[in-house]
């Protein structure tokens, strides 16, 4: 059989198995809500305001530095598996391809961009 | 005898002849069998899982001079079922304004993303989920769930130190995926395949001696993977009071602490199975599969242990530093680590064993005294700019 069947078998029941959990709790736990209670948690301080504010900038730059990189590094898992047949000039080649991206990283430093301003 | 041989293959066997007994089509009987095998599996995990919470909390105890729990049972070892049994029964409380189909998605799919990794793992040569060819990226795209059950957590609680920790936790955890990546590399080159019973099947000599830098590293960012301590960015309590799951009560709570738990473990085991060897341990794989489990577990449990040290050894480290320590330091030099290690690895092709094994721990040595130097020198000229140059003292005589 096809091993990826397998593979869905285990999310299937990846999500059963702690489901059955939380749905067993909630069978079992009692069920009084109130209005106090349901409050966020804020220690005790009352909300103020949306919950959903806006956030810095900084984390949408560092994730747009991880999808370059992360795209570039999954690039590198084939060559990596053939790296044992190749010769050399493969190698070499690679290696451009890190240097090139490393470029990339110390653009990104040069410009300020990996600092938490 | 065969049993001990191949346990897996003699009760699948087994059961193959119940169920077609029964008249049922080979096919079904099939994916009827799968499915019981991972059912066994994810249950054995989720009661090692229970063991885990004891582990945990006598080693915390430990490091912390107390004794940890005592009373319930031979060395507190009922606690766990006990704690159980609480979060069964707590009210499980959903806060005002909450999403509530992601508030309630996002436990399950954290513990969902650990047990689907155990897919891939080779707990002995013929005891192995699924053989991808492809286990290492696998490994990658799972955590990536972990990942989203974090943002999903952190948006859905209508809470503000939620979405401040989540929004930590998935810089951390995008960041430090750069250097796993890497170093994962590393031993994809040494294996040559991406399958992690192949890599697994490689390591006649463990990969740990061709590559300790790699192994650091790979630690490294399998800490700030699991938002653990000093990388707890996303839970830390002085700040953030639980962060992500702060709004979380009972079971659901349970599953984010559990899945945690659990996830430790379970890198604790990635860390051996990439550079210790994984089930190999000097052939006693082949005298029974039992023992190769015993073997991967117990690699797994020192892995676990070594990261529980890690935790409640050291301070959690501010964002900013933790950030910068990522891409300013660990992600170069993982790059120039799998440059190196690439070329070496063709270059020293077809020399003798223990040349090439040295050259490759040397180089990795070298390397990574280079990297300290250069950070510990750039650090101090950082240091000197921004508190003037240092006052030389007078030695009295």
């Amino acid at each position: 059989m096809n091993p990826w069947i397998y593979v869905g078998f285990f999310f299937l029941i990846g999500v059963i198995v702690p489901g059955a959990a939380i749905g067993v709790a909630w069978v079992l736990g009692p069920k009084k809500p109130n209005p106090i209670k349901d409050t966020t948690y804020e220690c005790g301080i009352e909300t103020v305001g949306d919950s959903w504010v806006q956030f810095k900038a900084q984390y949408y730059i560092f994730a747009l530095v991880f999808l370059i990189f992360d795209v570039e590094t999954v690039f590198l898992f084939p060559w990596a598996v053939k790296l044992g047949q190749l010769g050399m000039f493969a190698v070499l080649e690679g290696i451009l391809f890190i240097l090139i991206l490393i470029v990339g990283l110390v653009y990104t430093w040069r410009k300020g961009m990996l600092e938490w301003a | 005898m065969s049993f001990w041989k191949d346990p897996l293959k003699v009760a699948a066997d087994w059961l193959m002849g119940i169920f077609t007994g029964w008249g049922m089509p080979e096919i079904a009987a099939q994916i009827l069998i799968g499915l019981l095998g991972v059912v066994f599996l994810l249950s054995a995990l989720m009661v090692l899982d229970i063991g885990l919470v004891w582990v945990e909390r006598k080693v915390v105890s430990r490091f912390q001079s107390r004794i940890g729990p005592n009373r319930v049972g031979p060395f507190g070892l009922i606690q766990p079922f006990a704690d159980i049994i609480k979060l069964l029964i707590k009210e499980d409380i959903t806060p005002q304004g909450a999403d509530k189909v992601v508030y309630n998605l996002a436990p399950i799919l954290s513990m969902m993303s650990v047990l689907v990794l155990w897919a891939v793992v080779p707990l002995a040569p013929t005891i192995a989920g699924v053989d991808l060819n492809v286990g290492a990226l696998y490994i990658i795209a799972t955590g990536a769930i972990g990942t989203l059950s974090i943002i999903m957590a952190g948006w859905s609680s209508n809470n503000k130190y939620s979405l401040i920790g989540a929004f930590r936790e998935v810089a951390v955890l995008l960041s430090f995926e750069i250097p796993m990546l890497t170093t994962m590399l590393i031993p994809t080159i040494f294996a040559g395949s991406m399958g992690v019973l192949a890599i697994t099947q490689a390591q006649d000599i463990w990969f740990v001696f061709k590559a300790p830098l790699a192994a650091l590293i790979f630690l490294i960012a399998a800490i700030a993977e699991l938002g653990r301590a000093p990388f707890d960015m996303g839970e830390a309590e002085s700040e953030l009071v639980s962060g992500y799951n702060i709004e979380y009560s009972g079971m659901k709570f349970g599953m984010f602490y559990a899945g945690e738990l659990l996830h430790a473990f379970t890198f604790g085991g990635f860390w051996a199975i990439l550079f210790f060897g994984g089930y190999r341990f000097f052939g006693l794989e082949q005298v029974s599969p039992f023992l190769a489990v015993a073997v991967i577990l117990f690699k797994a449990l020192i892995g676990y242990w070594i990261i529980m040290w890690i935790k409640y050894t050291l301070l959690r480290i501010r964002i900013d530093h933790m950030l910068a320590f990522n891409w300013k330091f660990l992600t170069p030099v993982a790059f120039v680590l799998l440059m190196v290690t690439a070329f070496m690895n063709t270059f020293l092709r077809g020399t003798p064993t223990w040349l090439y094994i040295s050259s490759m721990f040397l180089s990795n040595v070298l390397l990574g005294w280079i990297s300290l130097e250069v950070a510990r020198s750039y650090s101090r000229k950082e240091r000197e700019k921004a508190e003037g140059p240092k006052q030389v003292i007078q030695a009295h005589h």
